[in-house]
């Protein structure tokens, strides 16, 4: 059984139609990477995906291990396994990464039926995750995402990923804003939590961020639509010839 | 969207959980406000002269006043005819020992969570109960007296330190001060009394647990702490009420007295009865707090958390008269539903090189509206004085408000005056990243709205923060969306 199932989704936001008909079938362990122009729906999809307000569902289906994942709350689908990385992390003041992080892990754990971690066994627990995605424990003690700087937020969700430890991880524009060290640190995290129990679907703009994060698979898509699907090597190519001829528009890459 | 709006909402209507009614026999005078209440209320106290003296010069220029309308806040005139200004649980008598304590009114109080008997209360909190218009019992008086402090019922420090009471009543809010607090000086039943000596720091916190209970009631209640040269206290300060349509009057005052190097830090967690999702019943919370830092090098500090009463109307002040005092005024003040605050405080800057911190957070959800007002005055005289405040404005849904007015007024150039403003709304951005972390709405809400008033509840003695956390979160449930 596939760990997503996604059958002709359509999704709207407010009238306007967005996704007209995805299909995607992720099985555990692949990573899969979305890539398409501006405005083709990549980050509606992983907001439809997620659950967050503002959208409706119009269509389809999207199977979570065999379960309807559109029917559950937000929460619940975070605490089924599915996580996102944001394109734009949001900051909350007043709350220390460390008190946040714990709270979110708890819940995971309490959904699951496992103990909640004390203080003392969540800070020894969240510092080794902290090594493998090399990120500074200092940010842990600061407020969430509040000063950091573009590349220190990505890197918190990244952390963030590493302490959830998610079945699915979406990854949205995760390269957006990041210069080419940053860039190669979050990869280098993202490489660091790939497994065989643990799939991920990159959503991007540029080829530049698959350099670092190798796909099994890449889907182009376009006008709400996967309009074409193939293995690495389709990146290179969009890279070279641009999305105009899957899409029919003339728009870089 | 309109989805989001809609957990906000449900995150906002939580129910209140104080708002029992106790059966508990009231001896009760008749409704309605003239001299002869105010000389029935001395004579049941058993008052000395001046007592009744200061009553009737309060009540007399009170009757020249009219109810501020300056405040943000709206509602229908209130008869003052119609409350019933004293009301004590019967039977009354002398109260030899915690046993004597009504069986019904110690159960009142057990189950707010706050037990009379010594034994079973928070070691090193010595609390004084005050059930409508009276005193019912303070406790661990010996402990404290052995310390050489004295903490009773205001009634109680009338007979035993009248002294102490002619010298510092309204030596810091005068009779005449305002509308509430003068209609408070002519008919205020009872209260808290405190007196640190010179050089003792208070052994436990003191706490003053309020509760209106009988119906048609007013409260006034007054509080007197005065900390001598070098003294130390931190004084607690809680209230609730039951649930009922119509809306009750309470009007207290609180003076505050710091002499030379004395520190009083006073807590406040205000929880009465807010009234209900439309904005029916809830208490009209009038109240006068002031503090006078009167010797050289004294602090008094206010923390309030203010998430009950359908109306809140107190402004905790300073006047730093000492060279080199310092005041501080934290607070939090949450408006949900139909509620309506307009809080904050005065600093009022006279003694050299004198110092003062506002650091004010207010909430507001639903049809809520939050003013913060709060003046800073500086004195000629006060060279070197320096303020610092922080206004800072949640907003959570589209139908709340927020408002802020600051005053300033500094009269000498050597002073440095400081004032922050931000207002932040909760957004669907925020909610929506915390559930996707597994948080439910209602924990991220909590999340937020506390990390919003973390300075706040940092000055919170750590059994008050613990408890205003909850409180905060439970204030909110059903607001979000």
């Amino acid at each position: 059984m596939a760990l997503l199932e996604i059958k002709g989704l359509r999704a709207n936001v407010g009238e306007k139609e967005i996704l007209k008909g995805i299909d995607l079938s992720v099985e555990p362990g692949e990573v899969h990477a979305i890539m398409g122009p501006n405005g083709s729906g990549k980050s509606t999809l992983s907001h439809v995906l997620t659950g967050r307000d503002g959208y409706t569902v119009t269509g389809g289906s999207a199977l979570f291990e065999g379960k309807d994942l559109l029917a559950l709350s937000p929460e619940d689908r975070a605490r089924a396994g599915v996580f996102l990385a944001f394109q734009y992390p949001v900051e909350i003041l007043g709350v220390t990464n460390k008190y946040f992080l714990k709270a979110a892990y708890n819940s995971v754990r309490k959904a699951h039926g496992q103990p909640e971690l004390s203080a003392g066994e969540f800070l020894k627990y969240v510092k080794e995750k902290a090594k493998l995605v090399e990120m500074d424990p200092a940010l842990l003690n600061r407020a969430v995402n509040a000063g950091f700087s573009g590349g220190e937020k990505k890197r918190n969700e990244i952390l963030q990923l590493a302490v959830l430890a998610p079945k699915l991880a979406l990854l949205d524009e995760t390269d957006s804003g990041l210069d080419i060290d940053a860039l190669k640190i979050v990869a280098a995290g993202i490489n660091a939590l790939r497994s065989p129990e643990r799939s991920f679907v990159l959503v991007t703009h540029y080829q530049r961020l698959l350099d670092y994060i190798v796909p099994d698979f890449v889907h182009v898509l376009s006008g709400g639509r996967i309009v074409k699907s193939g293995g690495k090597e389709l990146a290179l190519q969009l890279e070279k010839e641009g999305y105009a001829e899957w899409t029919g528009e003339k728009v870089a890459a | 969207m309109a989805k989001s709006s809609d957990t906000l909402n449900d995150l906002t209507s939580g129910d209140y959980k104080y708002g029992f009614v106790s059966d508990i026999a009231a001896d009760q005078l008749p409704r309605g406000l003239n001299e002869d209440i105010v000389r029935l209320i001395s004579k049941k106290k058993n008052e000395p002269a001046f007592m009744l003296d200061w009553r009737l010069k309060a009540f007399r220029h009170w009757l020249t006043m009219k109810e501020p309308s300056w405040p943000n806040v709206h509602y229908p005139p209130i008869n003052y005819q119609d409350i019933i200004y004293y009301s004590a649980p019967k039977p009354k008598k002398t109260l030899t020992s915690m046993d004597e304590v009504d069986p019904e009114v110690r159960k009142t109080f057990e189950k707010l969570g706050i037990p009379l008997e010594e034994q079973k209360l928070l070691a090193g909190v010595a609390v004084d109960a005050v059930l409508d218009s009276v005193s019912v019992a303070t406790t661990f008086k010996k402990t404290l007296s052995e310390a050489g402090v004295t903490f009773c019922s205001f009634s109680e420090a009338v007979q035993e330190h009248p002294e102490l009471i002619e010298q510092y009543l309204g030596s810091v809010v005068p009779y005449s001060d305002n509308f509430f607090a003068t209609l408070n000086s002519a008919v205020f039943s009872d209260g808290s009394f405190a007196y640190i000596p010179k050089g003792v720091r208070c052994p436990m916190e003191l706490s003053t647990y309020f509760r209106i209970n009988a119906a048609n009631t007013g409260q006034f209640e007054r509080t007197l702490i005065v900390a001598d040269e070098g003294a130390y206290v931190s004084y607690l300060e809680g209230c609730t009420a039951p649930m009922r349509d119509e809306n009750q009057l309470h009007a207290a005052v609180v003076e505050l007295v710091a002499l030379g190097d004395a520190q009083i830090k006073y807590s406040t967690i205000q929880n009465w009865y807010p009234g209900d999702k439309d904005g029916k019943g809830g208490i009209y919370n009038f109240v006068t707090k002031r503090g006078k830092c009167k010797g050289a090098r004294s602090k008094i500090s206010w923390t309030q958390v203010e998430t009950g009463s359908a109306i809140t109307w107190k402004y905790p002040s300073c006047i730093l008269q000492g060279d080199d005092s310092v005041g501080e005024f934290y607070s939090v003040a949450l408006a949900n539903h139909y509620q309506q605050a307009d809080t904050g405080t005065k600093m009022i800057h006279i003694g050299k090189n004198t110092k003062s911190t506002i650091v004010s957070k207010g909430i507001s959800a639903g049809h809520g509206q939050n003013t913060y007002r709060g003046q800073v005055k500086i004195l000629k005289s006060a060279t070197g004085a320096r303020n610092y405040s922080q206004c800072d404005s949640l907003l959570m849904g589209d139908l709340c408000g927020a408002h802020t007015f600051p005053y300033l007024e500094v009269g000498n150039t050597t002073s440095q005056v400081e004032h922050e403003a931000t207002t932040s709304k909760i957004g669907e951005d925020q909610l929506f990243y915390c559930r996707q972390r597994g948080l439910s709405a209602e924990d991220a809400v909590g999340l937020i709205v506390n990390g919003f008033c973390k300075d706040v509840f940092n000055e919170l003695p750590i059994e008050f923060a613990v408890e205003a956390h909850k409180l905060l979160s439970i204030s909110l449930e059903g607001s979000v969306g």
